[in-house]
């Protein structure tokens, strides 16, 4: 069992905060992602937990037993760096086994514990070598087989794919993906790149500014962020913001009013919500469709069209100057200048108050 | 006990012995040198220790030796400044460029610094610059000129002359070095733009070069002003003042005159000198270790 | 038609270059071969027998002989002073590195806001001049009965060279990505075997240049060995100064014990010569 369980853990470098109470519970088998904006402190959180960084206030559990004070080979966990570190005096073999040889483990359990990862990583043919003498891609796996030997009840990645150009990145992704799957052990990996946390977690936590914005499954996250932050840090394209104004609003709905003037009727709850506040609108470009003129929603002025063969990424300008990201067939021409009829599928608009808090939709669908 | 607060003490532990070490290094002599400064203490004559406040001092600043000695000193410092990092900045730029047997020639350059001084000061006061058998002087017999007598005529300026040579590798090597981390995408750049060799040198190699020159400069300072072995060698001190710097001078006090207290005193106006030397040094070394380049 | 050839106008780019590569080449060749002459003459003399060292003309070409390296011995007891040399050399190297690899170490890993300072202020103590304690480090000898020791040089030497040597290990500590040493703390090495199997080996080649210079510094000193020894302890400096009121001809001999003197170091500056430039310089010319 490898529980995690996190209690207002706090981080502070001489006066500066970077963590600001963080309550977290990680499940065994879990792959949970931290992911957010640079200087988020998601690689101190991961590092707190590794026991790299001494914590100013809070408790971390793993199973009951508390380990915030513990050094970090007594934590029963393993790491993988963002730039490997793996040892470069030593072959491949050696960086593997390192940490059994100073648990005193006997050879034989050694040597098999390393073939069997090897195994695992296909690098068996590499054991020998040295890290000079390998690829990016291939040091990565021998960092990743470094941790696997000593069967650590949970597995701390730190950005593991930002060093590997693009293909290897979606390739090694997957890989990890599948290591996930047949280790069944628990994980927790740091990223920036918000595609790899949709992509790989079983449960994401956004941080932004040393708190946690928002934990969940990705699905639930991107299609119920519960403010704006997440709501624009999560999907490709980004979401657009439109600012407006409350016109009317009760339990069966909010009438806004955008600055160009357009009204909408949308179905979220305007019980909590005064008359004339000020709200923002969020639209992803997914569920934005550019029809003809005279039968949209209101129109824009077609600034630049993205081609890329499945989609065509419109970005086009409202007469109040916002821009809106709309995703459009893959066939639309799309011509600087041009103007284009937008239509906005209500059901799937997101309010933010003035602090940026969502508004709960009257029902909840997902996709 | 927290991990930091543990490492902090091992660190505080493994940093004490070279610190203190050094610091007694520092106090026990140099407070040393301020007391014997400070009283009349003359190892011909012993048993009158007393207080003499700055008499010492006023000696050691009116001593026939001083004048000429600080002179001599400046003018060592300078002269061998002065040819050494001229020198060393066209002789570095010179061997920058790929040309045949390089490495050699690098190694050539740099040898002299890691001859004793001792040994540099003989094979020039000997196998160079003797009047009758030196090599200097058969070269100026095949010009048909007079051979000079180095060490009598000229004292001074051998002790440059040798003093330069031990010194002019170093110069040439933190260049050599310095030059490595040219950006090459300017050079090139700067050449499309039209710029001649000279251009180049003068706008780009030259700026590139003043931190390392300064570099140079200040710890070729620190170490020029206690020049000593090849005096020791070849001259000692003489002919009267002639080859005397601060540093003989001190000596010839206290190890040949036996004149602690004036010694001691000079001493201290030779740390003076040093200090504002390296206090310049220090502000220079301490930038780099900011730096990132 | 021979002008025009010589004319660099009428020349390719390439052949251009190569042109002036060559006579680039040329002038760096003979500024070495200046620079270098004073040593090779040293070298050459050592061959010769007094009366060809004397010889006016000085000569170039003679019949070599290998008698000045034979009775090496015969003036003073060479391998007495290069024994000291050695003892002295290594001596303070070695205690000096047990000292400063810990300091520099917890430098490096362990950076507080008073590391910075603490350097600096290390390095400065290298820039007092000798003189300056001479008068008191002579008499505290003296009364300690430690004039003409080997211990008293290696003692001395151990300090003038410490801040050198902390100075250098910690830059090549820097250099050395944390990220490897936490590894090894989370693959559950204690701080000694951080320090011993992984933070050693990774920084060998620097610590082996720390060595060589701090070797080359203390072989080389000329003011210290000058100054508190008479015949115990004198190094290889002293024997060569007393080369300087000569008996009778001697410049052979003299030129075979600076030989055999200053070879090692020569080698050691040429092996490690890109690496002694970061302590030479205090770190600031890399």
């Amino acid at each position: 069992m490898a529980d995690l369980t996190i209690k207002n853990l706090r981080k502070a470098y001489g006066d500066i905060e970077i963590l600001k109470g963080i309550d977290l519970e990680i499940k065994d088998h879990e792959f949970v992602v931290f992911v957010g904006p640079s200087g988020c402190g998601k690689s101190t959180l991961l590092r707190s937990i590794a026991g790299l960084e001494e914590v100013t206030g809070g408790q971390i559990f793993l199973d009951d037993k508390e380990i915030t004070e513990l050094a970090p080979a007594k934590r029963d966990l393993a790491m993988v760096f963002q730039s490997y570190a793996l040892y470069p005096h030593m072959s491949v073999r050696k960086n593997m086994s390192f940490a059994l040889e100073l648990a005193k483990q006997d050879k034989a359990t050694i040597n098999e514990k390393v073939a069997e990862a090897a195994r695992i990583l296909e690098l068996t043919h590499l054991l020998d070598r040295k890290p000079k003498d390998l690829s990016g891609g291939q040091r990565q796996r021998v960092a990743i087989g470094r941790s696997i030997v000593r069967h650590p009840s949970v597995f701390l990645f730190d950005e593991p794919l930002s060093n590997l150009d693009a293909a290897l990145r979606i390739q090694t992704r997957l890989e990890l993906a599948r290591l996930h799957h047949d280790l069944n052990a628990t994980m927790i990996y740091v990223t920036h790149d918000q595609v790899e946390a949709m992509t790989l977690a079983d449960k994401v936590v956004v941080l932004n500014g040393g708190q946690i914005e928002q934990v969940g499954s990705p699905m639930e996250l991107y299609h119920h962020p519960v403010n704006q932050f997440v709501a624009g840090f999560l999907g490709m394209p980004k979401m657009s913001f439109l600012p407006g104004r409350v016109l009317s609003g009760d339990q069966s709905g909010i009438n806004v009013e955008l600055e160009s003037g357009v009204q909408l009727q949308l179905p979220i709850s305007g019980e909590k919500v005064a008359k004339g506040s000020d709200v923002t609108l969020g639209v992803r470009p997914e569920h934005i469709t550019v029809t003809d003129k005279d039968s949209s929603t209101f129109q824009g002025r077609l600034d630049i069209a993205e081609h890329l063969g499945s989609d065509t990424y419109c970005y086009v300008q409202t007469e109040t100057k916002q821009t809106l990201t709309v995703r459009a067939p893959g066939t639309f021409p799309g011509a600087y200048g041009d103007t284009v009829g937008l239509s906005l599928d209500l059901s799937h608009c997101h309010l933010f108050d003035a602090q940026g808090k969502a508004i709960h939709k009257l029902s909840r669908s997902a996709a | 006990m927290g991990i930091a607060k543990k490492n902090a003490r091992i660190s505080r532990y493994m940093v004490s012995p070279s610190v203190l070490v050094l610091l007694a290094w520092m106090i026990v002599p140099l407070s040393m040198t301020i007391y014997f400064s400070l009283i009349r203490y003359n190892l011909l004559y012993p048993g009158e220790n007393e207080f003499v406040g700055l008499e010492n001092f006023e000696f050691f600043l009116t001593d026939e030796g001083f004048t000429a000695g600080m002179g001599n000193t400046l003018i060592l410092v300078g002269a061998v400044l002065l040819i050494t990092v001229v020198l060393g900045i066209l002789i570095s730029v010179l061997v920058n460029q790929k040309f045949f047997g390089q490495g050699i020639v690098r190694v050539m350059l740099i040898s002299p610094f890691f001859i004793m001084p001792t040994v540099n000061a003989l094979v020039w006061k000997n196998l160079l610059l003797h009047p009758v058998s030196g090599v200097f002087a058969a070269v100026s017999i095949f010009f048909g000129a007079e051979p000079v007598d180095w060490f009598t005529d000229y004292p001074l300026f051998s002790i440059i002359m040798i003093v330069s040579w031990q010194w002019l590798p170093f110069a040439i090597l933190l260049l050599m070095t310095a030059l490595q981390s040219l950006d090459q995408e300017q050079q090139e750049a700067a050449r499309l733009d039209g710029a001649g060799p000279i251009a180049l040198f003068w706008h780009l190699t030259l700026p590139h070069l003043a931190r390392p020159i300064a570099v140079v400069v200040m710890i070729e300072t620190i170490f020029l002003l206690s020049i000593f072995a090849e005096i020791f060698t070849t001259t000692g001190g003489g002919p009267g003042f002639e080859t005397t710097n601060l540093a003989y001078l001190i000596y010839s006090q206290a190890l040949l005159q036996f004149d602690v207290g004036l010694a001691s005193a000079g001493g201290l106006i030779a740390v003076l000198l040093a200090n504002i030397a390296a206090f310049f040094l220090v502000r220079l070394v301490g930038k780099s270790l900011t730096d990132k380049t | 038609m021979f002008t025009n050839v010589l004319s660099l106008d009428r020349l390719s780019l390439k052949s251009r270059r190569r042109l002036i590569n060559v006579l680039l080449g040329t002038l760096a060749w003979g500024v070495a071969l200046a620079v270098f002459f004073p040593i090779f003459w040293m070298i050459l003399t050592s061959f010769k027998t007094e009366i060809d060292a004397f010889a006016t003309p000085p000569q170039l070409f003679f019949s070599p002989t290998l008698e000045n390296y034979a009775l090496i011995n015969e003036r003073s007891d060479y391998f007495h002073f290069a024994w000291n040399s050695v003892v002295v050399s290594f001596g303070s190297t070695i205690i000096g590195m047990m000292i400063a690899v810990p300091a520099a170490y917890s430098m490096a890993f362990f950076e507080t806001k008073r590391t910075k300072s603490t350097l600096l202020w290390m390095l400065s103590t290298k820039m007092l001049p000798p003189v300056g304690v001479l008068v008191p480090i002579y008499l505290l000898f003296k009364d300690l009965g430690m004039l003409d020791t080997r211990l008293g040089l290696v003692i001395i030497y151990t300090l003038i060279n410490l801040p050198i040597m902390v100075w250098m290990a910690y830059t090549y500590f820097k250099e050395i990505p944390k990220e490897v040493l936490e590894a090894a703390r989370m693959d559950g090495a204690s701080l000694f075997q951080e320090i011993w199997r992984v933070l050693l080996p990774m920084s060998k080649g620097g610590l082996a240049s720390t060595v060589l210079l701090s070797l080359i510094l203390s072989w080389n000193e000329a003011f210290w060995s000058l100054n508190l020894t008479a015949s115990q302890a004198a190094p290889l400096t002293a024997l060569i100064a007393s080369y300087s009121s000569p008996e009778g001809l001697f410049w052979a001999k003299l030129s075979a014990v600076s030989t055999l003197a200053c070879a090692p170091i020569l080698i050691f500056g040429w092996i490690s010569q890109k690496q002694l430039v970061r302590g030479l310089s205090f770190g600031a010319v890399k």
